[in-house]
C-alpha cells in the first residue's frame, strides 16, 4: 500500500489586507487578506519550513530516500534548489535532491511521480505569488509551502504509518496558452477568461471520471473535494459540476491566504488530512496547462496521526504588513537603505566547511563542561543538534543602523532549553511586542544576497501556539 | 595572570597628537607625518626619524604593513612594526614600542597610532577587514551590542531605565564639557542633557549623544630606557603597567553572562594594578582616560576597573566623581565622546592627556583639581562578551 505518511503546511506570518492594495493603487485589491513571505523568506526557506514540520508529524523512523522540491519562483537557476532544503533538513548525503522548478503543474506532477515511485520520497512544494501593482495576480496570490511525504505501506513495519493511501489517479493534458511567464518576468499574463474555462472544464471532467473509475467508486463517495487551480473560474464552475456535496467541498483558504499556486494542491490536501476521519475518500483536482485528479482513501493510522503545526494554526496567526513594506520586500519599491555597506558574498568555501551550522544549526559540545556550543568550535566533541530546541530570550535591542533588507533589526540574547545561548537576529517580530523571557523558535531564513549568493541561515522567532495551546 | 610588567623600565619622553576630526583635508599619510613630527619635536634635543632604532604603527584599517609609516614618513632601513588588535590597535603600538625597548633590544622606540575613517563616506564607522566568512556571523553594530547593557544593568541592580537614562545623559554631558575645553577634539561644544535625552535614537535605548562619533586622527609616543630619560626631558612619564587580555568569546555563549561587566577589563585591570602595585584606584589615579565608545561603556567602566563598587557607578556618576575636579577624573580631554573615535590613534590619544596632565601642561580650565603622580589609560576593542581590553598606567615618578 503506497500512499501518504505525513504532510505539513507552511504559511508565512505576514498578511496583506487586499484593501490596503485599492487605497494606495487606486484600483485593484478586494476582501480579505493574503499571506506574504517575509523580506528574508524566499520559496527555498518556506520549502525548508513546511518539510520541517512533515517531519516532525511524522513516526520517528521515517527517514526520506529522496527529496523532490517543486517551485515557480525558484531562488538559484543552474543550482539545485533542493539541496539547500537537504541541508537544512540535515537528510544523509545518500539522499538524493531534485528540483521540479519552473511551472505550477509540475508540484502536483511530483506528488503524482512520488506516489507511483519506490521507497520513501519527500516531496516539497513552494510558491511566492507575484504580480503588478494592483493586479489580480498581486492581491489574489498567496506564499506558501507544503510537504508531503509518501511511503510503502507495506510489507515491513510501516504499514501502519500510511494516513492515506491512493486509489485512484488520472491525468488529462493539452497544450493552450492560457497563462504564461517568460524566464525573468516578474509577472504572468492571462489570456481572456473565459478561453481558459473552455479548455479545463473538459479536461476536468475527463480526468475525473477516469480516476472515479480507477479507484471504483462513484462521484458521491468523496467526503473531501480539493479544486486547485490559478485559474479561479475554472475552479469555481467545475467544482459546482463534479456531483460533490456543496458540503464535501473545502475551504480553499483563498479569503485568509490567497492562492499559493504550486504550493496550494498540497497546502489543502494537508489541511484535509488534518481534519479528517478514518475511511474517508479525499479528491484532489489541479487543474494547471490541463487537470490531474488524485483520489486517496485515508486509513486507521490517520487517527493517530497529530500535525505539528496545522495549516488552521498558522493561518489563524497572521501578521498584518503595510503595503509599502510589502512592495518594498518584493522589490517593487526600492526604499533608502541604511547608510552602511552592503554585505560581502559569503564564501562558498567556508560555507561548505561549516555546512552542520549554517545549514543545519548544529552545534558543537563543550570538551570542558558539555555545554552546547554555538556555534561549534575546533575543540568542541560531538554534534548538538538545535533547529528543534526552543529558547528563552535573554536579552534584545533593536538597531536602527545596521544593515538590513527590511530595518530595523531586531535581535536577541536567546538561552536555549537544556543549555546554549546564542546572540541572534529575530524575525516575524516588532521590538514593541518583545519582553525578556519570551520563548522563541528558531526558523531558516535567507539574510541577504550578493552578488546573486544567497546567504541562508537561522533566526529566532517568536513561538507561534495553536490557540488551544 | 601570570605578567611580570616593566614597571619604571621604559618612559615616554615625548608625545604628539593631531587635531581630531572630519580631516578631509588630511589622508593617514599626512596625520602619520603630522603626529610624529610633533612628537620629535616635543622631545627635541635633536631626536628625529633618523634617531628612532625601532617603530611601531597601529592602524586598524587605513594600511597594512609597515611601510605604511615607513613609506609616509622615508624613514630607511629600519624596523617597522604593523599592529592590530581592534579598538585597543593604538595602544598596542605603544605596548609594542615599550616592551622592545624593555627588552634592551633597542634604546629609542616610536609608537604611531593613526586611522584615517572618513575616507569610506560612510557615517559610521565600517568593518576593518573583510575576511570571506561562512555568512553566519552577526553583522550587528557596535551600539546595538552595546544597548543591551541598559535594560540588564536596569534589571540587575533594580535601576529605572528612566534613572538610567540620566546616568548616561550625564556621562555624555560631562565628556563634551571636557572636549570644549580641549583644542584638539572633534566636538568643542558642551552638550545639555535635553540635548542628549532628545536625540534620535539609534540601537536600542541609545541615542546619537550616547555613541562616540567617527574621526580621523593620530597620535605619536616616543619611549626610551627610563634610565636614559632624563637626556631627554626632565618630566618623563614612567611606564607602570601595560596589560593586555584578547577574549575568548565566551560571554556570548555563556547564559551566566548578564551584560552587566566587561570580564576581560576586569582582568586587565587587576592585572594592570597587579604591575603597578595600586591597590586603591580610585584615591591613587590623578585621571583616567577610559574606552567610552558609548555612554553604558563608561559606567560599567567605572566598576570593570575598580573606581566604583559593582552597583553603585550610576550612583558616582551622578554624584560627580568623576567630573572634572572630582574624586577620580574620568576623561578629563573629553573622552571618545568629544575626539570621535580613530581606532588606531584612540589608545594614544588617551595617552596624549595623561601626558600633558601629570607633567601640568594641560591648559587650567582642565585642570584635574589633585596632585596625584598616577594615570590610566584603558581601551577595548569588540563587544560585550567578546572583547580585547587594555590598560596602562604611568607615573611621573620611578617606585
Amino acid at each position: 500500500m503506497r500512499g501518504i505518511v505525513s504532510a505539513a503546511g507552511y504559511i508565512p506570518r505576514a498578511r496583506l489586507d487586499r484593501s490596503a492594495i485599492t487605497g494606495f493603487v487606486g484600483s485593484g485589491g478586494g476582501r480579505g487578506t493574503r499571506s506574504v513571505a517575509s523580506y528574508d523568506e524566499d520559496t527555498t526557506t518556506m520549502g525548508v519550513e513546511a518539510a520541517r514540520i512533515a517531519l516532525r508529524s511524522a513516526p520517528a523512523d521515517v527517514r526520506p530516500d529522496a527529496l523532490w522540491f517543486s517551485t515557480v519562483a525558484p531562488s538559484y537557476l543552474d543550482k539545485t534548489n533542493a539541496t539547500t532544503v537537504h541541508a537544512a533538513l540535515r537528510l544523509d548525503h545518500d539522499v538524493p535532491a531534485f528540483d521540479m522548478v519552473g511551472a505550477v503543474r509540475s508540484a502536483v506532477g511530483a506528488l503524482l511521480t512520488a506516489l507511483k515511485s519506490t521507497g520513501t520520497t519527500l516531496v516539497v512544494a513552494s510558491d511566492l505569488r507575484t504580480g503588478l501593482p494592483g493586479s489580480g495576480d498581486e492581491a489574489n496570490g498567496g506564499d506558501a509551502a507544503a510537504a508531503v511525504i509518501v511511503g510503502e505501506g507495506d510489507p515491513g513495519s510501516k504499514s501502519d504509518s500510511v494516513i492515506a493511501e491512493l486509489i485512484g489517479t488520472a491525468s488529462a493534458t493539452e497544450e493552450f496558452v492560457e497563462r504564461w511567464r517568460t524566464p525573468g518576468e516578474a509577472r504572468s499574463k492571462q489570456w481572456e477568461e473565459r478561453f481558459g474555462e473552455t479548455k479545463y472544464l473538459p479536461l476536468g471532467d475527463q480526468a475525473w471520471r477516469e480516476a472515479l473509475k480507477a479507484a471504483g467508486i462513484e462521484a458521491g463517495d468523496v467526503d473531501s473535494l480539493i479544486v486547485s487551480g490559478l485559474h479561479a473560474r475554472a475552479v469555481r464552475s467545475l467544482k459546482a459540476r463534479l456531483g460533490v456535496a456543496k458540503e464535501a467541498q473545502a475551504d480553499d483558504l483563498t479569503a485568509t491566504i490567497g492562492n499559493s499556486g504550486a504550493a496550494q494542491p498540497m497546502v489543502l490536501l494537508t489541511r484535509a488530512l488534518e481534519t479528517t476521519e478514518p475511511g474517508k475518500v479525499i479528491a484532489l483536482v489541479v487543474l494547471a496547462d490541463g487537470a490531474d485528479v488524485l483520489l486517496f482513501r485515508t486509513t486507521d493510522a490517520v487517527s493517530s496521526w497529530q500535525s505539528a503545526r496545522t495549516v488552521d494554526t498558522q493561518v489563524a496567526a497572521g501578521k498584518d504588513v503595510p503595503y509599502g513594506k510589502f512592495l518594498s520586500w518584493r522589490g517593487t519599491l526600492t526604499v533608502e537603505p541604511p547608510r552602511r555597506p552592503e554585505p560581502q558574498r559569503v564564501s562558498s568555501s567556508a560555507a561548505g566547511r561549516h555546512e552542520d551550522w549554517k545549514f543545519g544549526f548544529v552545534g558543537g559540545r563543550s570538551p570542558d563542561n558539555g555545554e552546547p556550543q554555538l556555534p561549534p568550535l575546533p575543540n568542541s566533541t560531538g554534534e548538538v543538534p538545535m533547529a528543534d530546541v526552543e529558547g528563552t530570550i535573554a536579552t534584545f535591542t533593536v538597531d536602527r543602523i545596521a544593515y538590513s533588507p527590511s530595518p530595523p533589526i531586531v535581535f536577541a540574547v536567546v538561552d536555549f532549553d537544556g543549555g546554549g545561548r546564542l546572540p541572534i537576529e529575530l524575525t516575524d517580530a516588532t521590538v514593541d511586542e518583545l519582553s525578556m523571557g519570551d520563548r522563541v523558535e528558531m526558523t531558516f531564513r535567507r539574510l541577504f544576497t550578493s552578488d546573486g549568493i544567497h546567504n541562508y541561515f537561522w533566526k529566532a522567532r517568536p513561538v507561534l501556539r495553536s490557540s488551544n495551546g | 595572570m601570570a605578567s611580570k610588567g616593566i614597571k619604571d623600565q621604559v618612559a615616554i619622553v615625548g608625545m604628539g597628537c593631531t587635531q581630531f576630526g572630519e580631516r578631509f583635508d588630511k589622508g593617514a599619510d599626512d596625520l602619520m607625518v603630522d603626529a610624529s613630527n610633533e612628537a620629535f619635536a616635543d622631545v627635541g634635543h635633536g631626536v628625529d626619524k633618523n634617531t628612532i632604532d625601532a617603530y611601531w604603527l597601529g592602524t586598524a584599517m587605513s594600511g597594512n604593513s609597515g611601510m605604511t609609516l615607513a613609506r609616509p614618513l622615508q624613514v630607511e632601513g629600519k624596523p617597522v612594526t604593523h599592529v592590530e588588535n581592534f579598538c585597543a590597535t593604538g595602544s598596542e603600538a605603544l605596548r609594542g614600542a615599550a616592551y622592545a625597548v624593555a627588552s634592551g633590544a633597542y634604546d629609542i622606540a616610536m609608537a604611531v597610532g593613526v586611522e584615517k575613517v572618513k575616507d569610506s563616506g560612510y557615517q559610521g564607522a565600517v568593518g576593518a577587514g573583510k575576511v570571506p566568512t561562512d555568512g553566519t556571523d552577526r553583522t550587528l553594530t557596535a551600539a546595538a551590542m552595546y544597548s543591551m547593557i541598559v535594560p540588564a544593568y536596569s534589571k540587575k541592580y533594580g535601576v529605572a531605565e528612566s534613572e538610567l537614562r540620566d546616568v548616561l545623559s550625564h556621562i555624555a554631558a560631562k565628556n563634551h564639557y571636557n572636549g570644549a575645553r580641549n583644542p584638539r577634539a572633534q566636538f568643542r561644544k558642551e552638550v545639555s542633557t535635553e540635548t542628549i535625552c532628545g536625540a534620535p535614537k539609534m540601537a536600542g535605548s541609545l541615542g546619537v549623544f550616547d555613541c562616540a562619533g567617527v574621526a580621523d586622527g593620530a597620535a605619536a609616543a616616543i619611549v626610551v630606557r627610563a634610565d636614559d630619560a632624563h637626556k631627554y626631558t626632565d618630566k618623563p612619564l614612567y611606564v607602570k603597567a601595560l596589560s593586555l587580555v584578547a577574549g575568548t568569546g565566551a560571554g556570548l555563549s555563556d547564559p551566566e553572562y548578564d551584560y552587566t561587566t566587561f570580564p576581560e577589563v576586569a582582568a586587565t585591570a587587576d592585572d594592570a594594578y597587579r604591575q603597578a602595585g595600586v591597590t586603591d584606584p580610585r584615591h591613587e589615579l590623578a585621571m583616567a582616560e577610559v574606552h567610552d565608545c558609548f555612554t553604558p561603556t563608561e559606567m560599567v567602566l567605572m566598576e570593570d576597573l575598580g573606581f566604583a563598587e559593582r552597583g553603585t557607578a550610576w550612583k558616582e556618576v551622578l554624584a560627580g566623581t568623576f567630573d572634572l575636579g572630582g574624586e577620580l577624573p574620568v576623561n578629563p580631554d573629553g573622552g571618545l565622546k568629544s575626539f570621535g573615535h580613530p581606532i588606531g590613534a584612540s589608545g594614544l590619544r588617551m595617552m596624549f592627556e595623561a601626558w600633558l596632565q601629570l607633567r601640568g601642561e594641560a591648559p587650567p580650565e582642565r585642570a584635574l583639581g589633585n596632585d596625584r603622580r598616577l594615570a590610566l589609560t584603558h581601551n577595548l576593542g569588540g563587544y560585550p562578551g567578546e572583547m580585547v581590553s587594555f590598560v596602562a598606567i604611568v607615573g611621573t615618578e620611578k617606585g
